[in-house]
């Protein structure tokens, strides 16, 4: 009965305080924050009631400010706990995409309203158990980038993160979950394999003639002392130390489309789904004007990042219907 | 989820700070213990500090299990040669400060820093079995705010010292109040629960039940504190400062005992005389009887009378006491008295000082009367020549005549001693009382200081009609011995206590200073006991409060005042920016003309949309915006564009 009730969402939302996923800037009302003596705030108080008996026993007056004080401290100490989560504000900002297999990087910013810091907070992944530990100063705000495992593409939504600290005295626990409406697009890992032939395409049929020109790129070749310095491909000498020269195709119309028909149909959805994001790879890499045509979706050639981009999302929600 | 939690304590290694912060504390709360601890053991615990200190300095790893095992082992068998026990009071406090720096030793964690944290309380209580002055609080207050700022270093270790300083002070500020209400309001019983351990009442200095010779001298000579009384009215003259003690019937040739205390609820009838009032301290002598000024005539709570005129507690003054008292001085005794209690004072063992019997027959045989004996007796004293010393030679079988006719020197014990024996061989009842004469009169506070150098010894005779008498043969022999005080009545102050000896002027001004603080802080701290917090609650209008009212009270009491520190943590948090808040009010204004601010949309932006949405409040909005961008998000903030954009904003009026 309590195992069911407390996996019913309904009534957990309830217990928390909120319904996820939370849109826009989340403020932790005091509502929201949860606070229970640490272990050590356990100890602590077993301590307090042996020097409380012992006061008495021993009619120490001293003992009993003493014993009295510490009780002070710990009931400040609480409060200062609670406040010191309070009222922070967690803003979540946009997510790159990321493959599947790597790590999604989540932000969150932690707005700190107050004119007094707030060290060490911890925010913690409840799925992952990715976690990072912060201090956000007075009146300013902290970044959390918490890295969380995308197995799957799709559509990786952040989840539950616990927001926790026990400063100042370490003597108790307070706590605060944070659903931000954030998500990251996870695109499939892409298989590498060779291109689709060009002669094999059912929109365009053209043939892929290279004739060197300035319009469209069809590949790299050694430099020659008269090649125009505009044309060396720089990312790849940064990267290999070699001078190379990009060479272009005034055929303008060579134009490859990446065609769901064409993956191998032997291939289960997630493989064919991950050797077309191979190819867009492939073709981005390769300069070619690229088009992508998937059952419901199709996408005019074209190339770049916006292009790649495009392609890659339409591949990471891609639902078979 | 396996992953290990950062803020957990174990999980977070102790930092050369935190050490500092640790050795800091416990050499504060240390200290005391150590100077009391066998040398070698506070040596041993301090060379643990340092060894602690150089391993993290070196980041060296920290010593084997079994080498601090040994350590501990050999100290506990040194601790048992000096004690001969490890499971008293003082063994046990002295291995818990060897165990604190064994513990420092292999501390790796804030886990193990906590527990370091507790041993520090521990150790800090302890000492207050041995005294709880001024000087402790304050010690103890000093090493709370260094366990303090030490924990919180703790939880934010990359935090500068100065701020975690400041969150220190601010969590002292904030418990203290909470402190206070608990001290005041924690309802007290009268301890103690279960059975002190029996070495907590260690060797006491103060009054016995028994007098042998000798044995007032020797308390004469300390100076500690026997009580102070605070009189009503003006501190009464010299000669009425007998404080009445034990009252000793009993004989047996040397020791003077006190007889089987008879109780009575009543005091004994008193006919004329001066009624005094004043509240008496009593510092804790682990004896029941109290100290009053002859003659008692209330009894305070918890107290019974005596039949034989002192007052008796209903448990031995285990702590500092304090009692409102009324006695009347010079009033005529009640002339009635049981035979048998007569015949208790006439008892006079066999055998013992011929000489001092031959003149007390003396006496009976010329006197016509009992009254005209007395009278003779202190003429004896007074014209004796007897020396007043406090090293009294030692005396042997025939102490009463060796001290009249021989040594013919003694302390007031010798002079009481042989006046009732002189009396009761005279067949007058008589016998001995014992308590304290005199005091010093603090001209700062006007209040009685009575050490036990104040202790005396007198005698009390009865006639018949006339009832008890009180007779001072010190006081006839010495007159000086009551005006003047023991300090001036001794010849040659080699034996006097420090503070007695009366070239030192200076420094009794400067310790009059210091006690009469010393008497406030007993009076209303360490003397805060049942009684005198239902005097409190009653001030405010709470009579007869119990465990109940107060405990309701202090709940109360506790949930304001932490209603008021949640609030006032929410309201520093809540803390609207001025700035913020009028380009709000702007917002709500746009707003109700239909130019609503997108939540992504920037000032700027918005600025310039509205200006076409209100084209005629053009010029306003530019300026309100651009006056909001600057105090927003530019470097400086002056006071006067903070005063202008309000006002802006509250004569803005869209159309």
């Amino acid at each position: 009965m309590l195992r069911a009730l407390r996996k019913d969402p309904r009534w957990v939302n309830w217990f928390y305080g909120f319904t996820p996923p939370e849109r826009g800037t989340i403020r932790l009302g005091h509502r929201r924050v949860y606070i229970v003596p640490s272990r050590v705030g356990w100890m602590f108080g077993g301590t307090i009631a042996i020097l409380l008996l012992g006061s008495i026993n021993y009619a120490l007056a001293l003992g009993f400010a003493l014993t009295f004080l510490l009780a002070g401290l710990g009931l400040a100490g609480m409060v200062h706990t609670a406040r010191n989560l309070a009222l922070l504000a967690v803003n979540s900002t946009r997510v790159e995409p990321v493959f599947a297999g790597e790590d999604a990087q989540f932000r969150l910013l932690l707005d700190n309203p107050s004119r007094f810091d707030r060290p060490s907070i911890l925010a913690r992944h409840v799925a992952s158990g990715a976690q990072v530990v912060v201090d956000v100063g007075a009146d300013s705000a902290a970044e959390v980038v918490l890295a969380i495992p995308a197995a799957r593409r799709g559509r990786l939504a952040l989840g539950r993160v616990m927001l926790e600290t026990r400063f100042p005295l370490d003597l108790f626990r307070a706590w605060s979950y944070v659903e931000p409406d954030a998500h990251c697009v996870v695109y499939p890992r892409p298989l590498f394999s060779a291109l689709p032939a060009a002669g094999t395409h059912a929109g365009g049929g053209k043939s892929r003639a290279f004739n060197a020109g300035s319009d469209d790129f069809a590949g790299l070749r050694t430099y020659h002392a008269s090649d125009s310095p505009r044309h060396i491909a720089w990312k790849t000498v940064a990267r290999t130390g070699n001078l190379l020269t990009k060479q272009f195709s005034e055929d303008a119309a060579a134009e490859l489309w990446l065609e769901w028909e064409h993956a191998n149909p032997a291939l289960d959805l997630e493989q064919r789904l991950s050797l077309l994001a191979g190819w867009v790879l492939a073709a981005e890499q390769g300069g070619a004007r690229y088009g992508l045509r998937i059952p419901g979706t199709e996408i005019e050639p074209d190339r770049g990042e916006a292009q790649r981009a495009a392609c890659l999302q339409a591949l990471a929600l891609y639902e078979a219907r | 989820m396996s992953t290990p939690h950062p803020l957990a304590p174990e999980a977070r290694a102790l930092n050369g700070r935190d050490l500092a912060g640790l050795v800091l504390a416990l050499a504060i709360v240390g200290m005391p213990h150590a100077l009391r601890a066998p040398w070698w053991l506070a040596l041993l615990t301090l060379a643990l500090y340092g060894w602690r200190g150089i391993v993290l300095a070196r980041r060296q790893p920290l010593p084997a299990g079994w080498l601090l095992l040994c350590i501990a082992l050999v100290a506990m068998f040194g601790v048992w040669t000096e004690y001969r026990t490890v499971f008293a009071r003082i063994p046990g406090i002295v291995l818990l400060l060897l165990f604190s720096g064994l513990k420092l030793m292999e501390t790796r964690t804030h886990r193990d820093a906590a527990a370091v944290v507790f041993l520090c309380c521990f150790l800090l209580i302890t000492n207050f079995l041995y005294s709880q002055g001024i000087l402790e609080a304050v010690m103890m207050c000093v090493a709370l705010a260094v366990i303090t700022v030490t924990i919180v270093g703790f939880s934010a270790p990359q935090r500068p010292l100065r701020s975690n300083a400041r969150s220190a002070a601010m969590l002292l500020a904030h418990g203290a109040p909470a402190a206070l209400l608990l001290f005041l309001l924690f309802p007290r019983v009268q301890g103690p629960m279960w059975g002190l351990p029996q070495d907590a009442q260690q060797a006491i200095t103060g009054l016995n039940d028994t007098m042998t010779p000798g044995a007032v001298a020797d308390l004469a000579q300390s100076d500690a504190l026997a009580f102070r009384a605070d009189f009503v009215g003006p501190i009464p003259p010299p000669r009425q400062r007998y404080w009445r003690g034990p009252v000793l019937s009993e004989f047996d040739g040397r020791t003077w005992r006190a007889g089987p205390a008879q109780i009575a609820e009543h005091p004994r009838r008193l006919d004329g005389g001066t009624t005094i009032r004043y509240s008496v301290l009593l510092e804790a002598h682990h004896r029941p009887w109290l100290f009053a000024l002859e003659s008692p005539a209330l009894r305070p709570p918890h107290a019974n009378f005596s039949t034989d005129g002192h007052l008796l507690s209903m448990s031995p003054v285990r702590t500092r006491l304090r009692y409102d008292m009324t006695s009347v001085a010079e009033a005529r005794a009640d002339p009635e008295e049981d035979a048998l209690t007569l015949r208790r004072a006439l008892r006079l063992p066999g055998g013992y000082n011929p000489k001092a019997k031959e003149l007390a027959q003396e006496w009976r045989r010329a006197s016509s009367s009992d009254a005209e004996i007395l009278t003779r007796a202190v003429d004896f004293f007074r014209r004796s020549g007897l020396t007043y010393t406090l090293e009294p030679p030692t005396l042997g079988q025939d102490s009463v005549d060796e001290f009249l006719f021989s040594t013919r020197a003694g302390f007031c014990e010798h002079f009481s001693s042989a006046f009732v024996f002189l009396m009761r061989a005279a067949g007058l009842p008589a016998r001995v009382v014992t308590g304290y004469l005199g005091g010093d009169p603090n001209p700062i506070d006007g209040i009685l200081t009575v050490r036990q150098s104040d202790a005396h010894a007198w005698a009390e005779v009865y006639l018949p009609g006339r009832g008890w008498l009180r007779a001072d043969p010190t006081a006839a022999a010495i007159p000086s011995r009551l005006d003047s005080g023991l300090a001036r009545s001794v010849p040659g102050s080699g034996a006097l206590p420090l503070l007695m000896r009366p070239q030192l002027e200076w420094l009794r001004g400067m310790r009059y200073n210091w006690e009469a603080l010393v008497h406030q802080w007993n009076i209303w701290v360490l003397g805060y006991n049942p009684e005198r917090q239902r005097e409190f609650m009653s001030w405010f209008g709470m009579h007869g409060a119990d465990w109940r009212n107060l405990t309701a009270t202090l709940l109360g009491a506790m949930c304001v005042f932490a209603a008021a520190l949640l609030a006032w943590s929410l309201r520093h948090g809540a803390q609207p920016d001025a700035v913020q808040a009028a380009w709000l009010r702007f917002c709500r204004k746009l707003d109700a003309r239909g130019v609503a601010r997108a939540p992504y949309e920037g000032p700027r932006d918005f600025a310039q949309r509205a200006t076409l949405g209100a084209p005629t409040s053009g010029s306003a909005i530019r300026r309100i915006s651009d006056l909001y961008i600057a105090l927003r998000y530019g470097k400086d903030r002056a006071a006067a564009d903070v005063a202008e954009l309000k006002r802006l904003v509250r004569e803005f009026r869209p159309i």
